[in-house]
């Protein structure tokens, strides 16, 4: 293993030199919400208007291969990136969220009927709630959450006794944006798997900090997001298993999604182009391939445990803080997220002052607004960790947190 | 630095003039940002002139929110409830006396807006009553 080297790592970053507020330098503590981008992913995109700018999948010309080419480069990237068999089962989306409004859509809608049971949790992002809320609605579907322990983890024991029932679909993220826990997920599909469901994993949190892999888990369905993982916006990207998709009807119509096309009828394409319907973000999806390729460089497991070391002393010098209190600061396994409220003081005048110190953080429920209720609190601030943040910033984060409490002392 | 915590702000939100309930009163109405979970929940007394003789806050939200509607029933009382119709978005950056951003704004401006539906009697505080007049 090579030394983790955080300085040579921010370098990459352009956005981490700037400055706020008159000379404050910026510390981004928001990556859940979305990640900075290294110049290889950005100027990856450059390069591509530059110098190979075409439309894919239909000319013959050069620039036309080209961009073909890069963008199912990008997919392939992607695929080797989650383990995934083969290139065709990773759907290229618009983020996370309309790669389970895919599912939801097109195997939800052919396979699910009145009356059927889909297991949910309490820790949801609202856009692994809604899309299935609106289905329920739409098929009349029994909708059963998970709850989340006060500790912070899902209840196996409500999980066990829910699968009793013949669920037909499992969903459920894989790590929290608000409370960092890594939900056992390769034992909890096994689980489902047995209890005939079908899977899906919300990784938008998982795959851009450790190591996953579909394979591995044996998920039937994975969404995530570009953005999160030092990638562009606009693209994210929906893993599915072969024999799901393929029996699955399109999502979108439109060229490229097609074979063959009369006026009163059409022919899907091949996967994975049967779900990916107009022109697509092909600078995006390039930019994706080209954060894979610098997540991967540095190494899944040497970030992991970087993040995980970050977080474990952010935790211990962030509770020094006299009545800071940590959202599911006792789960089993958690990542670089850390949700936390301060007595009498509201998590906006928090996120106000910290951004005055040059540190941005999020507050707000984080789109998740039933667990927040589970907590019986209406918000929290949030501050989250990638592989580019450092222990001085934990320290001025600290040092910012106790002029916040003074302030309202 | 921190100039966006006046001493006024952070005072208002300790130690509130107004805050708590009346009943019975004249004028009532509450509502919230769901987006930050601010709640507010305004009541009047309005005396035979027409005009606010008290008036009391009640919720839980930012600082923000919170010292702008306290400050917004300081600058109210003895005045005429037509008055009130009146009154808009740049009354309360006056008393507030900051620059905020937009999403700030939304808490600053949550207690006119909940002070107007309620003398107009409507069902919905809407971003309509931080402008002059009729909603
Ligand atoms: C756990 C989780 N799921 C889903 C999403 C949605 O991601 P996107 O907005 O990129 O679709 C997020 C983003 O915050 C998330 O944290």
């Amino acid at each position: 293993m090579t030394i983790y080297n955080v300085e040579k790592i921010r370098e990459d970053f352009p956005i981490l030199g700037i400055e706020i507020n008159l000379g404050i330098p910026l510390v981004y503590l928001d990556s859940t919400a979305t990640a900075q981008k290294p110049a290889s992913v950005i100027e990856a995109m450059d390069d591509y208007y530059r110098n190979s700018n075409g439309n894919i999948h239909r000319g013959v010309h050069y620039l036309a291969e080209r961009a073909t080419a890069m963008y199912e480069g990008a997919r392939a990237k992607v695929a080797a990136f989650i383990g995934a068999d083969k290139p065709k089962e990773v759907i290229f989306t618009r983020n996370a969220t309309e790669s389970i409004n895919l599912v939801a859509n097109t195997w939800g809608r052919a396979f699910l009927e009145k009356g059927d049971l889909v297991i949910l949790t309490e820790m949801e992002h609202h856009s692994n709630l809604v899309p299935w809320q609106m289905l329920a609605e739409e098929k009349g579907l029994r909708l059963e959450f998970i709850p989340v322990t006060d500790d912070g983890d899902l209840d196996q024991a409500v999980f066990d006794q829910l699968l009793e029932q013949n669920p037909k679909l499992v969903a459920f993220v894989h790590m929290s944006n608000v409370l960092g826990t890594i939900n056992p997920a390769k034992a909890m599909i096994a689980k489902a798997k047995r209890a005939g469901a079908i899977t899906v994993v919300d990784g938008a949190q998982s795959v851009p900090h450790f190591a996953v892999s579909v394979k591995d888990l044996d998920v039937d369905f994975m969404a995530f997001s570009a953005h999160k993982m030092l990638g562009p916006t606009g693209v994210g990207a929906l893993y599915g298993r072969e024999e799901l998709l393929d029996k699955m009807p399109p999502y979108m119509g439109g060229g490229d999604m097609i074979r063959k096309v009369s006026l009163r009828s059409f022919t899907p394409n091949e996967l994975p182009w049967k779900f990916e319907a107009g022109t697509f973000c092909i600078a995006e999806a390039i930019g994706f391939g080209a954060a894979v390729d610098y997540l991967s460089a540095i190494g899944m497991d040497d970030i992991a445990e970087y993040e995980h070391k970050l977080v474990q002393s952010a935790m211990v010098k962030m509770k020094t803080i006299p009545g800071l209190e940590i959202m599911g600061e006792k789960a089993a396994h958690r990542g670089g997220v850390i949700s936390f409220t301060l007595p009498g003081i509201h998590p906006h005048d928090v996120a106000q002052i910290l951004d005055q110190n040059g540190i941005a953080v999020r507050a707000g429920h984080h789109c998740a607004m039933p667990l927040h209720d589970r907590f019986r609190i209406p918000a929290s601030s949030r501050a989250s960790f990638y592989l580019y943040n450092t222990e001085e910033e934990i320290n001025h984060l600290v040092v910012s947190l106790q002029k916040v409490v003074k302030m309202f002392s | 630095m921190d100039d966006l915590y006046r001493e006024v702000i952070i005072e208002h939100y300790k130690n509130p003039g107004y805050r708590g309930s009346l009943d019975p009163n004249d004028i009532t109405f509450e509502d919230e940002n769901p987006l930050c979970g601010d709640h507010i929940k305004i009541d009047l007394r309005v005396g035979e002139d027409g005009k606010v003789t008290e008036a009391a806050f009640d919720g839980h939200g930012c600082a923000i929110s919170q010292a702008s509607a306290d400050l917004l029933l300081e600058s109210i009382i003895g005045k005429d409830v037509n008055e009130i119709k009146h009154l808009t978005k740049t009354d309360v950056m006056d008393l507030l006396g900051i620059e905020l951003g937009p999403v700030r704004l939304k808490c600053a401006l949550l207690p006119l807006k909940i002070l107007k539906a309620g003398v107009y009697g409507l069902g919905e505080a809407t971003d309509d009553l931080l402008e002059d007049g009729q909603a």
